[in-house]
């Protein structure tokens, strides 16, 4: 051990200089933000929860061809389907089972008519496991409720696709 | 108080003593126990400053709540007693740990001649009790069955153990310079260093290393990083901890940060003049004792928190060979200096 290796281990050098890093960086800003009352920007092909969109009109997009359900890799939805009174046909059953969904959009991307989405809500959080299994109602309630961002957000990534 | 309550209210000195005593203890443990939730919040907040992060924030006006949401959260949780555990000791550990992190408490003097005991071996009485504070955890550890639990106990123990011998020591050479066990006494002897300006033994050269052995065997005493091997999460789950929920497990934080206050405070009192202003000048006097504690307390605070968030944990062989090979041989001249020194000085050289 040199001299200088000495006066240094005695003087605790290297804990001196390791905590006046440390003090620069205690008056540095935040490297994170402030998250629940400020938030990351969001890509316009997010995939979050689920929504079933309609047609202005109203009348559900969905024509219950079933793609998603085929190539739904976690076999998260289930969809049962018949005829309604006016001969169109529509699902009766559409439930995905979020606690098994991945969010890979294939189902986005089978999606002949643009029913389902993968809109930009990722707050879906429950307390219990029951309320993460989706039922038809809920997709529906959720595409009214996020209609405007998922159309803005399907129109900005539209040139891409 | 005690005479007030003999010569106002004429009741016999021994009642007026209990009731005098108790109040006394109340003023201290209460605001104790609100100084621990806040040192909680503040340490977070101090380790997330240093990572970058924001730390509690949400929980009432800058997350100052929190910690009473934990308690809350804690206090609600069901108390879980494994099967294989010894059920007496078991309840018993962290009621022990937090009582001797109170009963320190007793004799540090928060200004002049106030502490609950002005006894005259104070000094003594701290080591007895914070070496008491050893069975806490090892009976948790023990009586959990567990095996992680169990080498986090005896880990501890021998942690414990060995830095109380290097304290001991520190705390030799503190009493030989002031020639007293009591800590009002200690305090007093500081008064005006370098040529009547500074208080405090820290300007001392033949006291300052000892300064900084204590303040390092002090983290080790509290188990706080850099040595934090009882609960080294990524070893030992939790440490003795492990077993332990609800309101067993949160005695256990509250006394484990009440003794980080204390060494605080010990600290403070040993070596930073205590309840003295840091400069021996007439109108720093003005400004009460305790005030000048509380801010010498919370700079120390700061400092735990700072070491916390900078050093890594030592390997065990690290903090054996720091305790027995360094700080014991360390100490041990130091008292053989400040003795030496003290002989020529005050005793004169023998014939």
């Amino acid at each position: 051990m040199t001299i200088g290796q000495l006066i240094k281990s005695y003087t605790l050098w290297e804990f001196v200089k390791a905590h006046a890093l440390t003090l620069k960086y205690f008056f540095k800003a935040k490297a994170t933000i402030n998250y629940p009352f400020e938030k990351n920007p969001l890509s316009p092909r997010f995939r979050g929860e689920h929504v079933l969109r309609r047609y202005p009109n109203g009348e559900e997009r969905c024509i219950a061809c079933k793609l998603c359900e085929a190539i739904c890799p976690a076999q998260a939805i289930t969809i049962e389907a018949e005829p309604r009174d006016d001969g169109s046909r529509r699902t009766t059953r559409y439930d995905i089972d979020m606690t098994k969904c991945i969010y890979c959009g294939f189902c986005q991307e089978a999606c002949p008519v643009d029913a389902i989405v993968e809109g930009p809500n990722l707050e879906f959080a429950t307390e219990t496991r029951e309320e993460l299994i989706y039922n038809k109602a809920k997709l529906l309630e959720n595409g009214d409720r996020w209609e405007s961002a998922v159309a803005a957000n399907l129109a900005a990534d539209a040139p891409y696709r | 108080m005690t005479s007030f309550f003999t010569y106002r209210l004429g009741w016999g000195f021994g009642v007026s003593w209990f009731v005098a005593t108790l109040i006394d203890i109340l003023i201290i443990a209460l605001p104790l126990m609100l100084a621990v939730a806040m040192i909680i919040y503040v340490d977070r907040k101090i380790w997330a400053s240093m990572a970058l992060r924001r730390g509690p924030n949400v929980v009432g006006p800058f997350g100052l709540l929190q910690s009473f949401a934990d308690g809350l959260k804690v206090f609600l949780q069901e108390t879980i007693i494994p099967i294989a555990a010894n059920k007496t000791l078991f309840l018993l550990a962290p009621i022990i740990t937090f009582t001797v992190a109170l009963i320190v408490w007793a004799v540090v003097p928060f200004a002049k001649d106030a502490s609950v005991a002005n006894i005259n071996v104070a000094l003594l009485y701290v080591l007895a009790a914070s070496s008491l504070g050893v069975y806490g955890i090892i009976l948790a550890g023990w009586s959990s069955n567990s095996k992680y639990p169990f080498y986090s106990a005896i880990r501890a123990a021998a942690q414990m153990v060995s830095y109380e011998v290097a304290i001991g020591f520190v705390l030799i050479s503190v009493v030989l310079w002031a020639g007293s066990f009591n800590l009002g006494t200690i305090v007093e002897a500081q008064k005006g260093y370098l040529f009547g300006w500074v208080n405090g033994n820290w300007i001392n050269p033949l006291l300052f290393p000892m300064a900084v052995v204590f303040f390092i065997s002090s983290l080790a005493e509290t188990q706080r990083a850099p040595f934090d091997l009882t609960e080294a999460e990524s070893e030992l789950v939790a440490g003795y901890q492990t077993e332990y929920s609800s309101m067993s497990f949160a005695l256990f934080w509250l006394g484990e940060y009440a003794n980080v206050i204390l060494m605080c405070a010990l600290n403070a009192t040993l070596f930073w003049g205590g309840y003295l202003p840091p400069l021996n000048i007439g109108f720093l006097y003005l400004v009460p004792g305790i005030i000048w504690l509380l801010i010498k307390m919370a700079a120390f605070f700061f400092l735990f928190s700072w070491v916390k968030a900078t050093v890594p944990r030592y390997r065990y062989d690290q903090l054996m060979r720091l305790g027995w090979k360094i700080f014991l041989p360390l100490s041990l001249i130091f008292v053989f200096l400040v003795s030496g020194y003290l002989m020529l000085v005050r005793v004169g050289v023998p014939a």
